[in-house]
């Protein structure tokens, strides 16, 4: 099944890692309860960028969007009762217990459109001028989130008044609602985990390394790209619907440019084309955030701090990321081996 | 050893760079199983001719058929597809993989096997088998674990040629195979490129003549865009014009 023995232990160390947050969070209290979700809801997101940024090489500045998109069509088909189709359908489904299957479908098709939409708008871009041009595009939609108040109710945002159950059993309280995210993350995680390994997931990585040398080869390089973007846009559309889901309230701040770049933060500072180290980096980010603005007004100043020493230890000795630090550190005479999933 | 059969014919190709003519007029007829060289100073226009040939570059006028069919207007990926593989003058292999990944990337290039999504790589044998023998072949097996940039000058030379003949082209580009390879080096690669598969058609550009009289039968000289000679070897070895120009009098 799996490549090798060194990727079989690195597979059953990330499961046991899971296992045992399954185990621990609910015996913790409400607000780390909260907390974790939280993480895993960012990590769905940071991984979907890690798929281009740390596997094919684009850097996108705007991976908000489809984020935004998806979290926002999934509060509009939950209240707005005046949409007589979507909301007639969302409370049949609802009434099977399929509440949340009908929202996933829904959104993701949304996140999917746009992203499809947006990519073929990017693709053909390289470098800074990707960045600019995919920060642009989510820009737009954050334009639409904030004007167009018919629809997304504007500065104010909607709120969300309870989630649907998953087959009967209600998903209202913090525990339930964490067994929920944890199987949609380690879906996603899977599903992106085969990804990478697939023969697709390596021309990516061959784009990345050597574009002309791919095209060379018989590769159609824009498909594969535009493919890669369309598919990290729906796995941010999970994580945009499970963000409504779990915060229960969507606004244009929500899904800024800052969210964007903390996703970029999230895949550099963990480390890129590892799937895992985005995750560590969306607990170390969310974890700050919650924390440290308790006691130290100024955060982000020692996330910054935290950035800089991991990239500057990364250039030192040639890694990226915590996740390439960790690698280097635990054995320090092993050639260089990219750590992955 | 060869059959007559064109596998490329360049007619009138032309490329204007604003003012600047890097390629006028270009004829040229490589048939199948045929080793021809193109010789020319620096900035003769050889490495352009090959991005016109491959489509990384448009044409600005004339026409590029491969196998008989018009591939003028033709993205590089289908010209590939059709037969036709490339190595670079500058090494551009993939630094960061390994030996065995080069190769896969290399193999999978041309099979529709490559747009899977959710079956991993390892699991196709054949791919890996093809892989094997490719570097079997040139005795790489036992690097196939090395990072790339890890490898020698001369291994990376001659690894940028394994991935292109991965695909079993029909028609080669070589650009300076030996490009940067001492002497000794570069007789390894002209017997190399001698012990290549007589099938496969070859248009090499060489600055080391040792290695083109070697693997070539005929030549065509570049100079200034524009085809300045064409002929068997011998008679271009002899041709007083190309002395002057590019093999220099001192001979």
């Amino acid at each position: 099944m799996l490549e090798s023995l060194a990727e079989k232990r690195r597979v059953l160390i990330v499961l046991g890692v899971f296992v045992a947050l399954g185990v621990v969070t609910p015996f913790l209290d409400l607000f780390m309860q909260s907390l974790v979700t939280e993480i895993l809801v960012f990590g769905i997101l940071a991984m979907s960028l890690d798929l281009l940024l740390g596997f094919t090489g684009l850097a996108s500045l705007g991976h908000a969007a489809y984020f935004g998109v998806a979290s926002y069509t999934t509060a509009i088909i939950m209240t707005k009762e005046d949409w007589t189709w979507t909301f007639a359908a969302f409370q049949w489904a609802d009434s099977l217990g399929l509440g949340l299957f009908y929202i996933f479908i829904f959104a993701l098709v949304v996140a999917m459109a746009f992203a499809a939409f947006f990519g073929f708008l990017a693709i053909r871009a390289v470098g800074v001028y990707f960045l600019m041009i995919t920060l642009s595009l989510a820009m737009v939609v954050w334009g639409l989130a904030y004007r167009w108040s018919a629809v997304t109710e504007g500065d104010n945002g909607i709120i969300v008044l309870g989630r649907p159950s998953l087959f009967g059993i209600s998903l209202e309280s913090e525990i339930p609602f964490f067994y929920f995210t944890l199987t949609v993350f380690l879906i996603c995680l899977g599903l992106m985990f085969m990804f990478v390994r697939s023969p697709f997931g390596k021309t990516l990585v061959g784009i990345r390394e050597r574009e002309e040398r791919m095209q060379m080869l018989g590769y159609n390089i824009w498909l594969h790209k535009y493919l890669a973007f369309i598919i990290a846009g729906v796995f941010s559309g999970v994580a945009g619907v499970m963000w409504t889901l779990f915060n229960l309230f969507v606004s244009p701040p929500d899904i800024e440019l800052i969210t964007s770049a903390e996703a970029l933060f999230m895949v550099a500072l963990g480390g890129p084309a590892t799937l895992i180290g985005p995750v560590i980096g969306s607990a170390i980010i969310r974890s700050l955030q919650q924390f440290i603005s308790i006691y130290v007004e100024r955060w982000p100043l020692i996330l910054g701090a935290i950035y800089i020493i991991t990239i500057m230890l990364g250039r030192l000795y040639g890694v990226e990321g915590i996740l390439g630090l960790f690698g280097k550190f635990r054995k320090p005479a092993a050639p260089p081996d990219a750590p992955e999933g | 050893m060869s059959n007559e059969q064109p596998g490329l014919e360049l007619d009138g190709v032309t490329k204007h760079f604003g003012g600047l003519h890097a390629v006028e007029n270009v004829n040229l007829r490589l048939d199948l199983g045929e080793r021809r060289g193109i010789l020319g100073p620096n900035g003769a226009g050889k490495t352009t001719l090959f991005h016109l040939i491959t489509g990384v570059l448009p044409l600005t006028s004339g026409r590029i058929r491969l196998f008989g069919q018009d591939v003028s207007g033709w993205p590089t990926h289908k010209r590939v597809a059709l037969g036709m593989a490339r190595t670079f003058q500058i090494t551009s292999l993939f630094p960061k993989l390994t030996v065995l990944e080069n190769v896969l990337l290399a193999v999978q290039g041309l099979r529709k096997m490559k747009m899977v999504m959710f079956k991993p790589l390892f699991r196709y044998r054949d791919v890996y088998e093809k892989a094997e023998k490719l570097l079997s072949d040139v005795n790489f097996w036992h690097l196939r674990d090395q990072e790339v940039r890890n490898l020698s000058h001369g291994e990376q030379r001659q690894l940028e040629i394994v991935l292109a003949l991965a695909s079993d082209p029909k028609v080669l580009l070589l650009d300076e195979p030996s490009a940067g390879l001492a002497t000794g080096e570069s007789h390894e690669m002209a017997d190399f490129l001698k012990s290549l598969d007589p099938g496969i058609a070859i248009l090499l550009i060489e600055h080391d003549l040792d290695v083109i009289f070697e693997v070539v039968s005929h030549i065509s000289v570049l100079h200034y865009g524009e085809v300045l000679a064409e002929g068997p070897s011998d008679d271009i070895r002899n041709d007083p014009k190309v002395q002057e120009i590019y093999l220099g009098k001192a001979e």
